[in-house]
């Protein structure tokens, strides 16, 4: 079976993930709900007769792939994956606006088109002109994760070399509105927000895109070994240290071997039982965590796998993403769990190349 | 692919019936079953036609025994009904006694609980509920925990091939030893969303449609919910379980032409009829029946009949769409036609392409359109979507 | 005719989001499709809506585009002998 190497990838995130030093200038989420994205200059990579009908979440999937792909040296992968949780909002949004206000009547077609789920996918595919397999995964919290379970499956049964995953999400006006509405997002009043002890229901909303190449193959550029990834849709907080014990055995590795656990915490009071027994379990070990950083969306989990590349990589575990300040002089292993109100528990385990 | 997946359960509600037994009957004996719409409050309800379900959602929640006071949307209350007939058909006492999974398919998840109440929710208190089940994945998870599932669950969206996605990945998953047990299938309800949508695409009827028809308009829109049991040999012989069929092989390509539409050559669909073969080890001369796509949009037909005559060259086997029963159900439509593929083996019969009368100019493919009598030892079935997403699935008689 | 022209070249920038174009830039008789502009079906389709929207033209067969929407200064003509608002 070969091995499933992390070869390139790119993020676009409300920190700086795209250029600067590795998460050493960061700016924490604690004085809004809302967070959006920095945005790049797409102008360079995306034409403006594609551009010109895509949202932001369109535009960002194509970014951050296009990079991942540059960075790995990729001209066109074997197949490609996109994760989201909700899709391209801002277009659904956009025609049923034009739906309700307009009785049914002069509707126009580019949003409607825009906003189906695989329409990232759809463009990445054209842009490339890549006629590999193309799939779309939207599970809420495992969206991203479910992406990756079919990329190294693909990589491990040597049906595909190279496989683009990724996931995007993006915040859209009346959603949001909606969400807090609905106790999934914090509401406004309720900042300052520390999300290690919010005492209130639902999430810091926020949005991104990262992308990862994994290919069977590792180049100069790798940044880590994909072990395992594993998913389930329901765990009581009592299951969830049974299940990550299952899960490393099955990996071949004992808890002692994880040099750094990567958690999903993400402030909402309602859920934050699920991580208090990994965070026992595994009390003598760094943690870190990241959702701080960029909200608590559905596939913000692919920035804890991006951070995790990247100390894998580099070798540093930024003070910004420190939980319990412990450090170690260097990370050969590390796991990541993250869960979404509850469900969409995800574990992943990633090695050093 | 070196082996064939058993198929072990079914179950589905559509326009043509609410369990596999009446889909059947209206397969077999015919029925009107493209009519005005009853249950959904739209502009078009006197100008289009559509494969509707005709029961409500309150009548949903009264079968499926669930409370008056919930947050199910159409999709999930469909899905949920076809997953029950599922697990009922194939009698199992506890659903996770192996590794198990459930991977479905949608488009429109809870769209059409979000149409309703997108400008009302600030008031409506009581409307909220709806907010989070807008998510595809909570549909999902919703199923999922109505049938008491614990394991490996998640959702593909990948517009009208999803289905077939979802069959292809819980076949691989089975075969690679990752589950024992999966559901796989695809649930889509009717919604003013899609409706104006697809309106404003052009490529409805305003008739019924009429598949390879070189006077077709269009696709009538429908709903469905239709779910398969796929089980790993270990476990179809421990549990001396009655195999319906298999899936033998199946190919996932993308068209990489257009948003929509699909390329002239049919390149798409090409390539994932032939991965399909490849991975069932299969000639084309082995398949002995073809459930195509057939949506009766002057594109797909088009680019659907030339890529099955690069696959097939002059020896195209028999075919026919069953669109013209139910609707074009999107992301339920691999599922459905999956069902019905699995009967068609089971009975020996291959279904009428209804509606053709002229066949189309472009090439001499003429579906069949009486009900057949004839032994099916391979079924190849096709789904295509928007992104160029093509997928094709082959169902086997025998292991 | 001439301001219709221009009303038309402002409003296919605008509804089609042509964000790099201005009304200099578009020729009468240049192809709007294909070449030319490069305008491709989704663009003919957003075009027949703003057809019925503004001008109260109802084309009912897509394919009814492909002649209409030939350049600016064909969809002008068009208009003006079949405008109904």
């Amino acid at each position: 079976m070969k091995k499933c190497y992390i070869n390139g990838l790119s993020s676009i995130s409300h920190q700086n993930s795209l250029e600067s030093e590795f998460l050493v200038e960061v700016t924490p989420l604690t004085n809004e709900t809302v967070f959006k994205a920095i945005q790049p200059s797409y102008k360079d990579i995306i034409s403006p007769a594609a551009g010109r009908r895509m949202a932001k979440g369109v535009k960002m999937g194509m970014y951050t792939a296009l990079k991942s792909l540059e960075e790995a040296k990729v001209e066109n992968p074997d197949s490609i994956i996109v994760g989201t949780g909700l899709g391209c909002m801002e277009d659904s949004e956009k025609f049923l606006h034009a739906i309700i206000d307009n009785n049914e009547q002069y509707l126009t077609p580019t949003s409607f088109i825009q906003s189906t789920h695989n329409t990232v996918g759809g463009q990445i595919a054209l842009a490339l002109k890549c006629k590999g397999p193309n799939f779309t995964y939207v599970n809420g919290g495992v969206s991203f994760e479910s992406g990756l379970i079919d990329g190294k499956m693909q990589i491990d049964l040597e049906e595909s070399n190279t496989v683009l995953v990724g996931s995007v999400d993006e915040i859209a006006k009346q959603t949001s509105y909606l969400y807090q509405l609905a106790d999934l997002v914090k509401k406004e009043e309720e900042q300052p927000i520390d999300i290690l002890t919010s005492k209130t229901k639902g999430i810091i909303y926020g949005e991104g895109a990262q992308f990862f190449v994994l290919e069977s193959e590792k180049k100069n550029s790798c940044y880590a070994v994909l072990e395992k990834v594993s998913i389930i849709n329901t765990l009581e907080p009592n299951e969830v240290n049974q299940y990550l014990e299952q899960f490393l055995k099955s990996a071949g590795i004992t808890k002692e071997e994880i040099d750094l656990v990567i958690l999903g915490i993400d402030g909402d009071v309602n859920f934050k039982e699920m991580y208090e027994g990994p965070q026992a379990l595994f009390n003598q070990t760094p943690q870190a965590y990241y959702k701080h950083l960029t909200g608590g969306y559905h596939t913000a989990s692919a920035f804890g796998f991006w951070m995790a590349n990247n100390i894998l990589k580099r070798q540093i575990l930024p003070e910004a993403t420190q939980l319990n300040k412990l450090t170690k002089k260097g990370y050969q292993k590390v796991l990541l769990y993250n869960q979404y109100r509850g469900k969409d528990h995800s574990f992943i385990l990633l090695s050093k190349c | 692919m070196a082996k064939r997946i058993a198929i072990t359960g079914m179950g589905i509600v559509s326009a043509i019936g609410n369990s596999v037994v009446e889909n059947w009957e209206t397969l077999s004996q015919g029925g009107n079953t493209i009519t005005r719409i009853k249950n959904l409050n739209t502009i078009h309800h006197d100008s289009l036609k559509f494969g509707e379900i005709k029961t409500t959602n309150e009548e949903f929640v009264k079968l499926l025994d669930l409370p008056e006071d919930n947050s199910f949307c159409r999709s999930a209350l469909l899905g949920m009904y076809a997953l029950n007939e599922v697990v009922l058909s194939v009698n199992i006492q506890d659903i996770n006694d192996v590794r198990t999974g459930l991977i479905s398919a949608t488009t429109v998840g809870g769209m059409d609980m979000t149409e309703k109440y997108f400008h009302s929710y600030e008031e409506n208190v009581a409307a909220r509920k709806h907010i989070a089940g807008h998510e595809a994945g909570d549909v999902t998870n919703k199923m999922a925990d109505y049938i008491g599932l614990k394991g490996f669950v998640t959702t593909i969206s990948t517009a009208c091939s999803s289905a077939a996605n979802a069959i292809l990945l819980g076949a691989k998953m089975i075969e690679t030893g990752q589950l024992d047990r999966v559901i796989v299938g695809g649930t889509d309800a009717l919604c003013k969303f899609t409706i104006n949508g697809f309106k404003t695409l052009m490529i409805l009827t305003d008739e019924e449609n009429a598949p390879f028809d070189d006077n077709r308009k269009g696709l009538n829109l429908g709903e469905a919910a239709a779910y398969l049991m796929l089980e790993s040999d270990e476990v179809v012989k421990r549990e001396n379980r009655k195999v319906l069929a298999y899936v033998s092989g199946y190919g996932n390509a993308n068209d990489a032409f257009h948003q929509t539409a699909s390329s002239e050559n049919g390149e798409g669909a090409y390539l994932a009829m032939h991965k399909a073969l490849e991975s069932a080890g299969l000639s084309p001369s082995d398949i002995d029946y073809v459930n195509v796509h057939g949506t009766a949009t002057p594109n797909n037909d088009l680019s659907e009949g030339i890529a099955m005559q690069r696959i097939f060259g002059d020896n195209v086997p028999v075919f026919s769409s069953t669109k013209p029963f139910t609707g074009h159900t999107l992301a339920a439509a691999a599922a459905v036609e999956a069902v019905y593929s699995v009967l068609a083996i089971q009975n020996e019969v291959v279904y009428p392409n209804k509606n053709f009368k002229t066949p189309m100019k472009e090439f001499n493919l003429i579906p069949q359109t009486e009900l057949l009598k004839k032994k099916l030892n391979h079924v190849l079935s096709n789904s295509f979507g928007f992104g160029g997403n093509c997928s094709t699935v082959i169902f086997s008689k025998n292991a | 005719m001439e301001s219709l022209k221009t009303e038309l070249k402002n409003k296919i920038i605008e509804v089609l989001n042509l964000e790099e174009v201005t009304v200099n830039d578009i020729d009468d008789n240049e192809a709007l499709f294909g070449d030319g502009l490069g305008l491709d079906s989704i663009d003919a389709l957003e075009l027949i809506v703003l057809m019925d929207k503004d001008y109260g033209i109802k084309l009912t067969d897509p394919k009814q585009g492909k002649e209409i929407f030939q350049s600016i200064e064909t969809m002008a003509t068009y208009i003006s002998e079949n405008r109904k608002k």
